[in-house]
């Protein structure tokens, strides 16, 4: 298991692929955003596929009043792009009379609108100076073609540092804990903080579009998400230091991403135990029941989140599961470095994506489970293999301790329905497998 | 795509953004799909902007082709793509492929989904079928049904009840396009002797060219409801030569007798609001007016091509056809109308449940639901059982209306509970509202502006005692009668006017 791995094993078989990809564009971050930053509404400007895609996407949930829009461009604001702007100017009136208790506009570009080169910060900029102080307008690009699935949070939270004020370097080190986290993960978090004596803490993105504080050369910050390469550079050009840590993923990595927030503010290690054993004790004993099903499993990732290196490593460390391919649509060398010096030596690593040319690798492999996107999944349980729909992570309470049984349940359950389902084993008897 | 996605061995090659490949959801969740659509995306990014999306798209053309090996190739541009001008149609012709090659033409910034369908269906026809030989004797009776895709609403068993209802009749059912076929089988359509229109929409435009390459003439009546599935089957067989029946058997209608039973009765003038695709919403309006009583108090529809058919239908009901693609649009005329019932797609499902009207599905776009595992078509007399049971279930049941009239406090069954065989829903929470507490009826919240001072306290206390469902109606109605009649402020006499002036 906790065989010493040489740094260089998982960097040395990165397989660099570019073909077709199966991933989600970046506009599709708006379905958990726009919950969980309650006074903001995003308007997507794009085409009728935006719009497409968001109703497919988020269609399942009946919203009486959603907080996100598109506004369709025409044939018409193709032709000339001064009453494009107009136009924009006009929707944002009519959505800002219809739904006065917005406080913070966020202007989604799209790929139609980046191709024709619509330009969005200034028409952001110019609404700004309309509509303040009532309602902040900002904006960001969640387009196909810069942007897969969680990068458009990334570009988000970008938006929101860029409009941070500045700190003074003299102000007291304060931590800023960057990437969207469900509400109850994010208050047991608070919870530790409080009880490590770290306070001051500010989750970005926070519930409401109050400004954040000032950041500054004192501020330092930490990543909850693996795919934040831009929310970084951006606290980063502030004078912001990272601390660098594993995602808290598994109890294994919630552990090393508290210590390093610990270490950073000068924690004692008496108060670091005592705030952390008996959460860490729940977290051991939760995973202990799922282990069974998961020992020696070989699991095979196609890309979709960021997220997949630590979720392999949360896997193959906590539930000794076996991993074939860890596939992740971009791979940011310096924040997943600690995820891939856990992985066992020989994993293969690829980054980007070819998907005909990896669904016959992963068929080759033949894993015992497949994690991968739902435009593939029922395609490849028809084929008489079991899948794991990647999506679920992003909209599930994963990180930190209390979840740590839940994420080693959600790669179990296919397994399990699987041999419910097919041995004619009753719910009760897998039931106590668990 | 839906079209290609219908078919076997069709291939479609687009060039499109990374991202679009969200497309393949609709089948393989929405639909639950057990295979990939038929769909090679090109999936360009930044990096690729300029002239190398071309050979990118050629590539993937080619690879395509090779891996699938297809019958027949559909290449195409998605929005993005059509921006950059790289002429997929000309890019694939450079390759040689050895098989037929569609170009398609789809101005994604005018035009929808379902006008590309009718259109890709044509295109690929004419691909398959040009410049055939019809053979001597075709017999009489031989159809093909065109219409049914993938993602269609219901059209996997509408097919199946139809071609039942007309082999049952005698007629030989040959090619059904797109849905299942091959293009080999496109190439067989002007073997039979006419075409059989199932969905307007996507089949027309092809009929049409048929009807002019090889004189087929072809029927577009859509059998949805008892009394256009019994004339659908006289114009059927008609049309195949084969004699008129003196009455044409009903096996299975339950509609009929369901809804002429007593305990159908309450259901007369309901007032409901129907918005959907044409076929559907126009078909729907019928059954409601003419097959259950109810009163049609809107129609519209989403689809600008079809907005003659909408307008004629909806002035044999007195009324103006809502004809717009904005939902927003589309909830005021339902705030408008005040419905007792909402029969529209997944968008108006929204809309009701805000404003807790009750709601059923009746056209695409609709969700997973909508796509069930029991055989639930629309069309035929099996149809009309299931529309019969899915409109009536969300209803208040009859006997619960009257006691919610007579009695208003009980503690758990009260004003704007709804039916007892139905969830207990709570009201949307973070729903901008200006219900007044104690309101339970949303619809009610939509008052003229300053309405609050028309009315006195007892009247408006009295009006609280109109069932839920109708309050909304009886305020505007007392509200237009006071204005008509220069009354302020409006007294329980008023109201109990009102109720006199505009009784039903």
């Amino acid at each position: 298991m906790n065989q010493p791995v040489s740094p260089n094993c998982a960097t040395g078989s990165t397989i660099r692929q570019r073909g077709q990809h199966e991933v989600f564009c970046g506009l599709t971050s708006i379905i958990w955003l726009h919950r969980k930053v309650q006074d903001a509404f995003f308007l997507i400007v794009g085409s009728r596929t935006c719009a497409h895609l968001m109703q497919s996407a988020a269609g399942v949930m009946i919203f009486s009043e959603p907080r996100f829009a598109t506004a369709i461009m025409e044939e018409r604001d193709l032709a000339g792009m001064a009453d494009m702007h107009d136009e924009l100017d006009a929707v944002v009136d009519k959505l800002l009379q219809r739904r006065p208790d917005i406080k913070m506009l966020v202007l989604v570009g799209s790929c139609p609108s980046e191709v024709i080169k619509f330009d969005l910060s200034k028409a952001a900029e110019r609404l700004n100076r309309v509509h303040a102080p009532n309602h902040r307008v900002l904006c960001y690009s969640g387009s196909g073609i810069e942007t897969t699935f969680t990068q458009g949070e990334d570009n988000f939270l970008t938006a929101l540092v860029n409009e941070a004020p500045r700190a003074p370097a003299r102000n007291p080190a304060k931590l800023i804990v960057a990437g969207c986290l469900p509400d109850v993960v994010e208050d047991q978090f608070a919870r530790l903080f409080e009880d490590m004596g770290v306070d001051g803490v500010e989750f970005l993105p926070g519930r409401n579009s109050s400004a954040m504080a000032g950041i500054g050369p004192a501020t330092r910050f930490i990543l909850a998400q693996p795919y934040l390469g831009a929310t970084a550079a951006a606290l980063e050009s502030r004078g912001a230091k990272r601390i660098d840590a594993l995602f808290p993923l598994g109890e294994e990595g919630t552990t090393a991403w508290l210590q390093a927030i610990a270490d950073a503010f000068g924690v004692a290690e008496d108060r670091f135990e005592a705030a952390t054993a008996a959460p860490r004790k729940r977290a051991q004993a939760a995973l202990k029941a799922y282990r069974p099903w998961l020992d020696g499993r070989r699991i095979f990732f196609f890309p979709d989140s960021q997220l997949e290196p630590s979720l392999a490593r949360f896997l193959f460390r906590e539930t000794g599961a076996d991993i074939l391919e860890v596939g992740s649509p971009y791979l940011h060398r310096e924040h997943a470095a600690g995820e891939l010096a856990l992985l066992p030596p020989g994993t293969s690593i690829s980054e980007g994506q070819d998907v005909d040319l990896q669904i016959d690798r992963a068929r080759a492999s033949n894993p015992d489970l497949i994690v991968c996107g739902m435009g593939l999944a029922n395609p490849f349980e028809a084929e008489g293999r079991l899948t794991k729909w990647s999506i679920e992570f992003a909209f599930t309470p994963i990180q930190g301790y209390e979840q740590a049984g839940d994420l080693a349940e959600l790669f179990v359950r296919p397994l399990k329905r699987h041999s419910v389902l097919s041995e004619g084993l009753g719910i009760k008897e897998a039931a106590s497998c668990s | 795509m839906r079209i290609a996605a219908s078919m076997e061995g069709v291939h479609y090659v687009l060039h499109a953004p990374q991202g679009d490949t969200y497309a393949d959801l609709l089948f393989t969740m929405i639909e639950r799909r057990d295979s990939r659509p038929p769909v090679t995306y090109t999936t360009f990014q930044a990096r690729d902007l300029g002239a190398s999306t071309a050979d990118i798209f050629k590539l993937a053309c080619k690879e395509a082709v090779d891996r699938f090996k297809p019958s027949a190739v559909l290449v195409g541009a998605s929005c993005t793509a059509e921006l950059l001008q790289d002429d997929p149609g000309g890019l694939a012709k450079t390759l040689d492929l050895n098989i037929p090659v569609v170009p398609l033409e789809l101005p994604s910034y005018q035009k929808k989904e379902t006008w590309g369908a009718a259109e890709t269906f044509y295109r690929l026809v004419r691909a398959c079928a040009g410049n055939r030989q019809r053979p001597d004797n075709v017999p009489a009776n031989s159809c093909n049904i065109l219409g049914p895709t993938s993602l269609g609403f219901r059209n996997r068993d509408d097919v199946r009840e139809i071609t039942a209802l007309l082999t049952s009749n005698g007629l030989d059912v040959r090619v059904v396009a797109p849905l299942g076929a091959r293009p080999e089988d496109l190439a067989q359509l002007p073997d039979a002797a006419f075409n059989i229109v199932l969905y307007p929409e996507i089949a027309e435009t092809t009929a049409r060219w048929l009807q002019k390459a090889y004189g087929m003439p072809f029927l577009s009546r859509v059998p949805i409801g008892v009394g256009e599935t019994r004339l659908f089957v006289a114009e059927a067989r008609a049309m195949a030569g084969l004699e008129a029946e003196n009455e044409v058997r009903q096996d299975g209608d339950r509609l009929t007798w369901y809804s002429r039973s007593i305990d159908s009765t309450y259901l007369t003038g309901k007032r409901v609001f129907i918005f959907g695709d044409a076929t559907h919403a126009i078909a729907a309006a019928r059954i409601a007016a003419n097959e259950l009583g109810f009163q049609v108090c809107g129609l519209g529809t989403y689809m600008r091509e079809f907005a003659r058919d909408a307008r004629a239908a909806a002035k044999e009901y007195g009324l103006d056809a809502l004809i717009t693609d904005d939902h927003l649009v589309v909830e005021d005329a339902i705030i408008e109308a005040r419905p007792e019932l909402v029969l529209g797609t997944q968008m108006e499902r929204h809309i009701a449940k805000r404003l807790r009207v009750p709601c059923a599905v009746i056209s695409s776009p609709v969700h997973v639901q909508d796509f069930p595992a029991r055989y639930s078509p629309q069309m035929g007399f099996e149809g009309a059982n299931v529309i019969f049971d899915s409109w009536v279930h969300p209803l208040m049941m009859g006997l619960e209306e009257h006691l919610l009239s007579m009695f208003r406090d009980d503690f758990e069954f009260n004003d704007g509970a709804t039916a007892s065989h139905l969830h207990a829903h709570s009201p949307a929470t973070g729903a901008v509202s200006d219900a007044k507490a104690g309101d339970g009826s949303v619809s009610d919240q939509i008052t003229l502006p300053n309405a609050a001072s028309l009315w006195t306290d007892e009247a408006e206390r009295e009006l609280k005692k109109v069932p839920f469902f109708v309050r909304g109606k009886a305020r505007r109605n007392t509200e237009t009668f006071a204005a008509d009649n220069g009354i302020h402020p409006i007294t329980v006499e008023t109201l109990y006017d009102a109720k006199a002036h505009f009784a039903r």
